[in-house]
């Protein structure tokens, strides 16, 4: 069979359903071969969107994504994608067509380096140059994404390697001597904690999306329980501890609930689990968990130390850690810090002003009231992305799919596309901004081909209201190329996909029309013009603690 | 300070990149990198010599070693090592400087290994304070072009920082 045919049974043997993708001249083999197989193929509307779609997927199901494109500028359409999936450490299969390997190098039309532009912001890729080698580089690829800690890998397949003849043999394990994840936790290292933990009086839990990327919500919840430790999670790990727990504290950062930062900033023990202390979480190095010794337990060793200090370090997939930990652990209650963190919680709520004017705050409050934590939501990159993160109160892991690390707009709408084509018996609901939804708007397209049934809401501030709201303290409200005095009709839109639209201007229409529409078999997009005036409140400014945010 | 890293990686196309690329990327600053194949032509070898504290040397070995084609990283600075450079160096010479020039090379224990028409070429090897010392001692009759490779290190007596066959470590 040839390269090509070899590839797609490859993904046979990965049991691979379906792929998103974009063709082009360089991977027509690709698609040719994918002419004769069962592989359910996605046509997006832009690459971009099918990087973004596989990662949604992925998050969603938790198995990896796929996608492929052609070469140039197919290939650098995939990077914001898959600079996306790197940062939130996303399972993702990347397959872009090149050129013939006699003309690689040769600035031959449509041919990038590929491989040399995405090395940074992938866990590993490939240029395969020998076809006999597809196979092995393929059951590589799928492994190093999806094990230790999961990230995007991507092979560049030149033309020429898939259109030769090779034998075709699956290899039935790798061999990777550079590639050896630590998954079990150093056990007298676990012990130490076991014993700091007891010890604590004033514990908190800081958990990351490292805890829905090994599964171990459950274990999560043991432990909070065990050791009666709140815990607060990170943008990335909204889903993995109950938002109705008692010992739920919200998320932390830059824009936490002041409970949650409070509550780090006092506690005398820190429990870090599938986290990364990233900037926009500690702030102020020197104000985070001042007081605690610092646990941190990770699947990826570069991430210990890296920038907060930790006393008790164990690497290990946080499942596993989690499990030995737990048996080594009594049950403990910590009543008055239990009770101190509950009077925090009464004393500094999450809040915001009703007003005579649409409050975006309320439209997320609204959706989580109707679907009481069962839909998924997806969102795009601004206020509406940590207004969603604040008042949607989620029940289980693999719920809330957004853009963290790289925080990119535009993720939104191709995620939703990806996670309902994951999830087709969920309700998946986008909250997605004015300003974001423009960048990846002709995705419409594809949801609309695919007849997924989105629930697509547009809190829509015309303008970017996070950078207004940064001029508004970093530039003395000196607004600049942040007001849009012109957006399209998204109601009308809605109806040239063949999508219901609504345009909501206030509180009581919305509550009125809200049920039908999350009910509805159809796709919708409701354009909620929403107050343009609303902050994201806590913020942190720069240069100060955690502890010492505004509003 | 400077630490002195061995590092075996898989021979695969882009390996240096990759390598070269990450220190780039996270702001790490090399001072001598020297690559070459191994006894076992699918492993290479590259001593790293790289500027930092002990924070910024555990950064640079732990995204070292994230990258897959990476199978073993050794920080041998605490250990009693060996470590050479090569260089070559073409100097100005004639009838007058001649005589000079060669009793430098002698001092050194270098090799004369090429006599041109004005000038010689001069072939050293050493520790790196040796093949400073050299340069500085050749400066003065005029360095037309000079080359050197970095610096390679393995560790003194029986410990090694090796592979064997199955990548597994030897021990
Ligand atoms: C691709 C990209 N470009 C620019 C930014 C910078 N940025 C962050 S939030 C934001 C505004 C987002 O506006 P909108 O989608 O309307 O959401 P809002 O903040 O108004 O809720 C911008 C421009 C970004 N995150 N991503």
């Amino acid at each position: 069979m040839t390269g090509a045919q070899a590839l797609i049974r490859c993904l046979e043997e990965e049991k691979i359903e379906l792929v998103f993708g974009y063709p082009g001249g360089a991977i027509l083999p690709v698609y040719d071969a994918l002419y004769h197989s069962k592989i359910r193929h996605i046509l997006v509307r832009h690459e971009q969107g099918a990087a973004h779609a596989a990662d949604g997927y992925a998050r969603v199901t938790g198995k990896v994504g796929v996608c492929m494109a052609t070469s140039g500028p197919g290939a650098t359409n995939l990077v914001t994608g898959i600079a996306n999936a790197y940062m939130d450490s996303v399972p993702i299969v990347l397959i872009t067509g090149q050129v013939p390997t006699t003309q690689v190098g040769t600035d031959s039309f449509q041919e990038v380096d590929i491989t040399g532009i995405t090395m940074p912001v992938t866990k590993h890729n490939y240029l395969v140059k020998d076809p006999r080698q597809l196979p092995k580089i393929v059951r590589q690829a799928f492994h190093i994404a999806a094990t230790g800690r999961p990230g995007p890998v991507l092979i560049d397949l030149p033309r020429d390697v898939a259109q030769a003849e090779i034998d075709f043999t699956y290899p039935e394990s790798v061999n990777l001597p550079g590639y050896r994840p630590t998954y079990r936790g150093h056990p007298s290292m676990i012990q130490q904690i076991a014993r700091v933990i007891m010890e604590a009086e004033r514990p908190v839990i800081y958990a990351g999306g490292g805890v829905i990327g090994a599964d171990a919500a459950e274990e999560l919840k043991m432990l909070a329980e065990t050791i009666s430790a709140p815990v607060t999670n990170t943008l990335m790990g909204l889903g993995s501890f109950p938002g109705s727990h008692p010992l739920f504290l919200g998320m932390l950062g830059l824009h936490g609930t002041r409970y949650a930062n409070m509550a780090v900033t006092g506690c005398d023990c820190l429990i870090a689990v599938g986290a990364r202390f990233d900037d926009r979480v500690i702030a102020k190095v020197a104000g985070f968990a001042p007081n605690a010794k610092v646990i941190h337990i990770d699947i990826d060793p570069a991430e210990i130390g890296k920038n907060v200090r930790a006393h008790l370090p164990v690497v290990g997939d946080v499942k596993q850690v989690l499990q030995s930990l737990l048996a080594l652990l009594q049950k403990k209650e910590n009543r008055e810090w239990f009770s101190h963190v509950q009077a925090l919680k009464a004393e500094f709520p999450l809040r915001y002003r009703q007003g005579d004017k649409l409050k975006p705050q309320y439209v997320i409050e609204k959706i989580s009231e109707i679907t009481r934590g069962d839909a998924i939501i997806v969102t795009d990159v601004g206020q509406h992305q940590m207004w969603a993160a604040h008042y949607y109160q989620f029940k289980r892991p693999r719920t809330f799919i957004s853009s963290g690390g790289l925080g990119a707009m535009g993720y939104g709408l191709p995620a939703a596309v990806g996670a309902q084509l994951g999830a087709p018996d969920r309700k998946v609901i986008l909250i997605t901004g004015d300003g974001s939804i423009q960048m990846t708007m002709q995705e419409l397209g594809t949801a609309a081909e695919q007849r997924l049934p989105l629930k697509i809401f547009v809190l829509n501030n015309r303008q970017l209201g996070m950078v207004r709201q940064l001029q508004e303290f970093y530039c003395d409200r000196r607004y600049m190329a942040v007001g849009f005095s012109f957006n399209p009709d998204f109601a009308r839109l809605a109806g040239i996909y063949g999508m219901e639209g609504y345009t909501i201007e206030n509180a009581e229409r919305l509550a009125e029309i809200l049920p039908a529409v999350l009910q509805s078999p159809e796709p919708v997009i409701v354009d909620c013009l929403v107050c343009g005036k609303e902050n994201v409140m806590p913020m942190v400014l720069a240069g100060s603690t955690i502890e010492e945010a505004i509003g | 300070m400077l630490h002195t890293l061995a590092v075996l990686v898989e021979n695969n196309p882009g390996v240096l990149a990759r390598v070269a690329g990450l220190f780039s990327r996270r702001g790490f600053n090399i001072d001598s990198l020297a690559v070459g194949r191994t006894d076992n032509s699918a492993i290479s070898r590259m001593t790293i010599v790289v500027e930092g504290d002990d924070l910024i040397l555990e950064q640079v070995t732990k995204q070292l070693h994230k990258l897959i084609d990476v199978i073993k990283i050794s920080d041998i600075t605490k250990d009693e090592y060996v470590d050479r450079e090569l260089v070559l160096i073409k100097v100005n010479a004639d009838a007058a400087t001649r005589g000079e020039i060669m009793q430098i090379v002698d001092i050194f224990r270098a090799h004369i290994v090429d006599i041109g028409h004005k000038t010689l070429t001069i072939e050293a090897t050493g520790d790196e304070g040796k093949i400073n010392a050299i340069e500085q001692a050749l400066r003065p009759f005029g360095i037309r072009e000079l080359a050197r490779t970095g610096k390679i290190a393995m560790l003194r007596g029986f410990k090694a920082s090796s592979v064997n066959n199955n990548g597994k470590e030897d021990v």
